[in-house]
């Protein structure tokens, strides 16, 4: 693959044209793309609490926030500044360390997990080889900070949903590896890049949601479990359990629990749309059109573009996802935990193998379609 | 020395400490919460540990397995029997300790033995596999390593069998701790909507 635009290499040429050695360049170019992505995942953050509070307004046949901004838009950072202004408070009775810990365990793990997600070609902040598989193994560490959060809160209602949200999460984590090794089948790699490279062979043809549709459907019900999201978020039945895990927390370790849940939202939506609809491809492939327009695929303008399609198409593609997600969850009614737990084992998880076995089978017998 | 070495060895030096930390926490702390959290610390610097060895399939899997699993399981269980309750005086833990220390010491002795014995300097830093680890894993485990890895899952099922032949009761009509029969009225009752009766 050429690279037609190499941000880094200019950076470090633009350092270097100051005096500075390559390796000090590299130094101060290393935080840049990590600040960024972070910055990225905040304001998504922001942007889907908005779209959460419209959307279920609208769904209720309400107005939803108005007054701050226009149509509201600056309403997620009023919620965010209160939180950040208030009281931080550790029940006399609760393990403070533990305490502290638990929340900072629920949200380093999702933010890690930004590391492979592409935006484009290039536009990753790192292209590890084991990709979607270090993303499985962050997501098993946030049961830990559940449960942690859940014990030191010393509260019947907090240690019942830390319980629950670890028993959900170790479940549903079990279908979701199988429907993405489905994956990683036909693509021979568990590189996020390769797995989207992929499916850009024929534009919206050849994207995985019409060779895997049963593991998108398995893969999107375990991603919204993983998330807590309605139909599944008993871990906060608010009914039941107050809120659970997060009965006792206030103020920023609260924020952080919020923001880590939206995070690992958007994250999801944005696999989901890199490992079944086509990540940042546009549903007609790129050379066709640089063919139509008779430029070569490297001219800077194909470039820029490429690039500004790819970070459009892969938002677009997770925000829609996102807005299902937000519609399910102000339709649906919760699910009970046995009815929870028997989807996760006796369907899904038999489902899921199922759905393996077959895409082995089918990459033998017709190896051009599924990645021989 | 070049920057990417000094990381390299803070990096060691700071996993190698929390390691050896962690796992002293483990052992003497009081606390079994405590303990067990603890020891996710030290399954997490051990796959750091791996990630600058140039693993980092073996480090995920360490995370997944060990800390995922394993831990979470160990902590779930710890919760669900979390009985205060002071321990019995136990009678000859004299011997007990000698038993255990003695079993320590032997392995690591053997430790120390393979540490010595083995060649660790590769020939060329280009026979290192780094990122084609993967790979090299998957063939290893389905071509000479197939016989452990089937006897691996076949230990698997048993553990699960037994698993579930303990917690169904129906299956077992005796207590095993107390040999007493079990009641099994719990399981058995049908449940009946509350709303039923009302008028």
């Amino acid at each position: 693959m050429e690279y037609g635009l190499d941000l880094e290499y200019s950076f470090n040429e633009f350092l270097k044209g100051f005096g500075l050695s390559s390796e000090i360049a590299h130094i101060i170019w290393l935080p840049l793309p990590m600040l960024l992505v972070l910055v990225a995942a905040v304001v998504g953050v922001l942007v889907t609490v908005w779209l959460e509070r419209k959307i279920s307004a609208a769904a209720q046949q309400r107005i939803g926030p108005e007054y701050a901004g226009a149509l509201g838009v600056l309403q997620p950072i009023a919620d965010g500044l209160k939180l950040l202004v208030k009281e931080d408070i550790i029940p006399d009775k609760a393990d403070g360390i533990l305490f502290t810990a638990g929340p900072v365990l629920v949200l380093v793990p999702v933010i890690l997990s930004w590391l492979i997600v592409p935006f484009g070609q290039n536009l990753i902040i790192s292209n590890v080889g084991i990709g979607i598989f270090l993303w499985i193994a962050l997501s098993s560490i946030q049961p830990i900070g559940l449960l942690m959060s859940g014990y030191a809160s010393n509260n019947k209602y907090s240690l019942l949903g830390g319980l629950r949200a670890a028993a959900q999460s170790i479940s549903y984590e079990i279908p979701l590896a199988l429907s993405v090794l489905a994956i990683v089948l036909m693509t021979n790699s568990l590189s996020t890049i390769d797995i989207v490279n992929q499916q850009n062979g024929a534009g919206i043809l050849s994207w995985n949601i019409w060779r895997q549709p049963v593991g998108f459907i398995v893969f999107w019900i375990c991603a919204l479990a993983e998330c807590e999201r309605l139909p599944f978020d008993l871990p906060e039945a608010e009914e039941e359990l107050v809120a659970g895990y997060q009965t006792e927390y206030a103020g920023m370790k609260f924020a952080l629990f919020y923001l880590g849940s939206y995070i690992n939202l958007i994250l999801s939506a944005l696999l989901v749309s890199i490992l079944y609809l086509g990540g940042w491809g546009f549903p007609i492939p790129v050379e066709v059109i640089a063919k139509v327009l008779n430029l070569p695929i490297n001219a800077p303008v194909i470039q820029v573009f490429t690039a500004s399609i790819g970070i459009v198409m892969t938002v677009l593609k997770a925000y829609l996802l996102v807005f299902i997600a937000i519609l399910l969850r102000w339709t649906t009614p919760r699910v009970r935990i046995d009815q929870l737990l028997d989807l996760g084992w006796k369907f899904l998880l038999p489902i899921s193998l199922a759905n393996l076995l077959l895409t082995a089978g089918l990459k033998l017998t017709f190896p051009q379609f599924f990645g021989g | 020395m070049s920057i990417a070495i000094t990381t390299q060895i803070i990096c060691f030096s700071v996993l190698s400490l929390v390691i050896l930390i962690g796992a002293l926490g483990v052992v003497l702390l009081e606390s079994i919460v405590y303990s067990a959290f603890l020891l996710g610390g030290v399954f997490m610097s051990v796959a750091g540990l791996y990630l600058l060895l140039n693993a980092s399939f073996v480090a995920a899997a360490q995370v997944l397995v060990y800390v995922g699993a394993v831990n979470v399981l160990i902590i779930f269980a710890i919760m669900l029997v979390n009985k205060k309750e002071d321990l019995k005086p136990i009678s000859d833990i004299k011997s007990r300790r000698i038993i255990s220390t003695s079993i320590c010491l032997t392995l690591l002795s053997l430790l120390i033995r393979v540490d010595l014995t083995n060649v660790w300097s590769l020939s060329s830093p280009q026979n290192s596999i780094g990122e084609e680890s993967t790979i090299r894993i998957g063939e290893h485990l389905f071509s000479d390593y197939l016989l452990p890895f089937e006897v691996a899952s076949v230990l698997l099922l048993m553990a699960m069998i037994g698993a579930i032949v303990l917690a169904r009761r129906d299956v077992m009509s005796k207590d095993i701790s107390t040999g007493l029969p079990v009641d099994q009225e719990l399981i058995e009752k049908s449940s009946e909507p509350l709303l039923t009766n009302k008028n």
